[in-house]
């Protein structure tokens, strides 16, 4: 079993900090645009979604990646990216339907969420826990007890 | 520089010029930055006798050095200027995302000055920054606004405008951030209107940089877990938000009612945080950088105000609530909701509706004057109108978006508005706590309750150690406390943080960030500092020591029933020590030794 990155959207509340926390962790400034997790925030409902590298199994971005910088990392579970072979042709940028690989024009990097090599600085900064860091087959468990709590109780006060 | 960007940005309205300066590193040390950098900038630039609705007021949203780091809940920006409704220097701060921007922009301070012949925005993209026609958002609403810039600039770009209450020029109106946050005190967004200033809207690529990266992170994670571990500030405040003001001021019979005529509301649960967070509340929302999440993201269903948006805040829902003598929660929410649209400032707006009710209830105003609107205590809907009405400026509006000194004056009856220096006082009866009358009576901004709140030590907190009833320490406890928040506005933070650190750390987070050693005494004496060129601005402004003062109605009537029953402000045994202890004359100017003291001898 490996590791990987839970949003639990619902209990974001858009403060950002880990965006923050990212950016120190990788560079040694705040810099929330050259984060490799970012929040989006509707203003008008009030609702925050975190989005990062979700790993893929089968990931397009390495499929594009012409230089092999992008590739599966079978013991960890994660797709890992080698800097020092990153042509910057952007691809993976393009291929990824999610949008969380993205390229920073200052630094001439890719920015792509590296899980801070198993331990996530944006996972120990929230202060909602909206991010954790679970172990992938069980990762959802704590959505579907939540869910299986209201069964319960339906059940129970029938 | 570290924590500072080093850069400000400077716009001429009238003459379309827009320059970038360097920020001044003394002045910046001296100063810190958003409410202290701000006041500096203006005391050197602009002349404190000047109409501020002219093109001659500038008005500066200035960030602090904390904001745009992680340090918690340190996200914050201010916006100085002279303010209309006080005639004072006003330093009005506001949360959300917008401040942060600013600094990853680029630029710690903009600075706009002159007035644009016709409405217009100001589109700041890291070094690009663009004057553009507004004239299509003239007359629209913070949301609509709000998300047409969005569409218009980026889908992430930060918006501050205003609402119609600014366009209007009305003395009461906020200027809005990310939609729901207000920069809400002394009439901020009639500044804007008055130059036909819309919107800033800004977007930033850049970075933010500590002077010392280890011991900055390491302050950051001890400092969190201490507000984490603190009931207010890792608790109650997120569970409740700043509404669970509500029962403990009311149970102490502290909570202003029906316009300061009483101080106990009996059905005040009912706008309480509890019972929000029970019906109301959707979800919690942080300020960027927070780590305590009082936001109240809400929905009301109920048909007659169905809507959503966020709030309210305590003070929120005590001046639409008890202030009043409305139990409605929904009517409550949705006049926030309103103000929040509208851009209004809603304390100021839930007293001055309060103020024409007491006016109404007397007969001193009938439905003629209010043009058929039934302003009795305890009608919500009527409540609820005239926030309507005030926000965007018709029939009885027209008056009530004066402000409760203007509107009572008016009609011959000033004594009614509850203001000091014509703002309205906040939701801490200054009978009940003596330390909360002194500070409304000197605070620089007018009636407010951030620049010393003193209802801590005096009721709120665990550890209320002071007799609220008594005068004795008072002065002394508040020259403290005014110091120290002057300080902490500087840094960029907000005051509900200090629920749960104190002067230490915050000395420890400016010394990490900028790499300039605050220590406690220097970053207090810094706090006195910006307190007195504050003092020094309203008097030059043409205040005095006599606007040092409350209502008559604070000062000689007792309170009438409840478990304050019988208590006045006893104002003039506190006010000479507390010009003393501030080294100030018995006229309320500072000597020329503390001035000396202080590098204010300018």
């Amino acid at each position: 079993m490996s590791m990987m990155l839970m949003i639990h959207p619902d209990k974001c509340t858009g403060c950002h900090n880990c965006e923050l926390g990212c950016s120190m962790e990788h560079g040694s400034d705040f810099r929330p645009k050259a984060s490799r997790i970012h929040v989006y925030t509707w203003e008008r409902e009030g609702f925050s979604v975190p989005m990062m590298c979700q790993q893929c199994n089968d990931a397009p971005c390495t499929t594009v990646c012409m230089p092999k910088a992008l590739t599966r990392n079978r013991a960890t579970g994660q797709v890992d990216l080698d800097a020092a072979k990153c042509m910057g042709c952007k691809m993976c940028v393009q291929a990824c339907p999610f949008g969380n690989a993205s390229w920073d024009a200052l630094t001439s990097s890719i920015l792509k969420c590296d899980t801070c090599n198993g331990d996530p600085a944006c996972v120990r900064i929230c202060p909602s826990q909206a991010l954790a860091w679970v172990e992938d087959t069980v990762s959802a468990q704590v959505r579907k007890r939540a869910f299986a709590t209201k069964l319960k109780n339906a059940f129970l006060e029938a | 520089m570290h924590g500072w960007i080093g850069k400000l940005l400077r716009v001429d309205l009238t003459s379309g010029k827009i320059a970038v300066e360097a920020l001044d590193p003394a002045l910046a040390r001296q100063y810190i930055g958003a409410r202290g950098l701000g006041t500096k900038l203006m005391y050197d630039e602009v002349d404190p006798r000047v109409d501020p609705l002219s093109p001659e007021n500038k008005i500066m949203f200035v960030s602090g050095p904390l904001t745009g780091t992680f340090a918690p809940a340190a996200g914050r920006y201010n916006v100085v200027t002279k303010g209309p409704l006080t005639g004072t220097i006003a330093a009005s701060n506001s949360g959300g995302n917008w401040g942060p921007e600013l600094k990853f922009a680029g630029y710690d301070l903009v600075i706009v000055e002159g007035k644009a012949a016709s409405p217009v925005y100001l589109w700041i993209q890291d070094d690009k920054v663009e004057i553009r026609d507004a004239r299509h958002l003239w007359g629209q609403q913070v949301p609509e606004t709000t998300e047409a810039l969005y569409a218009e600039t980026a889908a992430d770009a930060k918006v501050a405008c205003i609402g119609p209450a600014g366009e209007n020029l009305s003395m009461i109106a906020a200027i809005m951030n990310d939609m729901h946050r207000a920069a809400g005190r002394t009439g901020v967004g009639a500044v804007m209107g008055s130059k036909n200033l819309k919107a800033i809207v800004v977007r930033g690529t850049g970075a933010v940089t500590v002077a010392d990266k280890a011991a900055f992170v390491d302050a950051v994670s001890r400092i969190s877990k201490m507000l984490k571990n603190s009931p207010g500030t890792g608790y109650s405040l997120r569970i409740y938000g700043t509404d669970a003001n509500i029962n403990p001021m009311n149970a102490v019979g502290g909570l202003p009612t029906a316009n300061f005529q009483e101080s106990h509301f009996p059905t005040a649960d009912k706008v309480s945080g509890e019972t929000l967070a029970a019906t109301l509340l959707q979800r919690t929302k942080s300020c960027f950088s927070c780590v305590i999440s009082c936001g109240r993201v809400t929905k009301v269903t109920n048909p007659k105000y169905k809507s959503e948006g966020e709030g309210p805040e305590y003070e929120t829902a005590w001046c639409f609530g008890p202030d009043c003598a409305v139990d409605d929660l929904d009517a409550v929410t949705k006049a926030n909701y309103l103000c929040n649209e509208m851009g209004l400032d809603t304390i100021s707006m839930g007293s001055t509706v309060a103020c024409a009710m007491e006016m109404f209830q007397r007969g001193i105003i009938t439905l003629k004057d209010t043009e058929g609107l039934r302003l009795e205590f305890g009608n919500a809907e009527a409540m609820v109108e005239a926030v309507r009405l005030t926000g965007l400026g018709q029939g009885f509006g027209k008056k009530l978006q004066l402000g409760s000194w203007r509107l009572a004056s008016l009609y011959g009856h000033p004594e009614l508005s509850m203001t000091a220096k014509k703002q309205e006082m906040a939701a801490y009866e200054p009978r009940a706590a003596q330390g909360i009358g002194l500070e409304y009576a000197t605070s620089n901004r007018g009636g407010c309750h951030v620049r010393g709140f003193t209802v801590g030590v005096e009721v709120l907190s665990r550890g209320a150690t002071m007799d609220k009833n008594a005068t004795e320490g008072k002065a002394a406890l508040l020259v403290g406390v005014q110091n120290g928040t002057a300080a902490l506005d500087a840094t960029g933070a907000c005051l509900l943080s200090s629920g749960g650190m104190g002067p230490a750390q915050y000395a420890e987070l400016m010394t990490t960030a900028t790499g300039v050693p605050y220590d406690v005494a220097g970053y207090l004496k810094t706090g006195e500092r910006i307190w007195n060129l504050e003092r020094l601005w309203n008097l030059k402004a043409g205040l005095t020591a006599a606007d040092d003062t409350l209502p008559p109605r604070m000062l000689n009537e007792p309170i009438p029933n409840g478990p304050s029953k019988g208590a006045v402000n006893r104002l003039q045994e506190m006010l000479p020590e507390y010009y003393s202890l501030r080294g100030w004359g018995p006229d309320g100017v500072p000597t020329p030794e503390k001035l000396s003291e202080l590098a204010l001898n300018a």
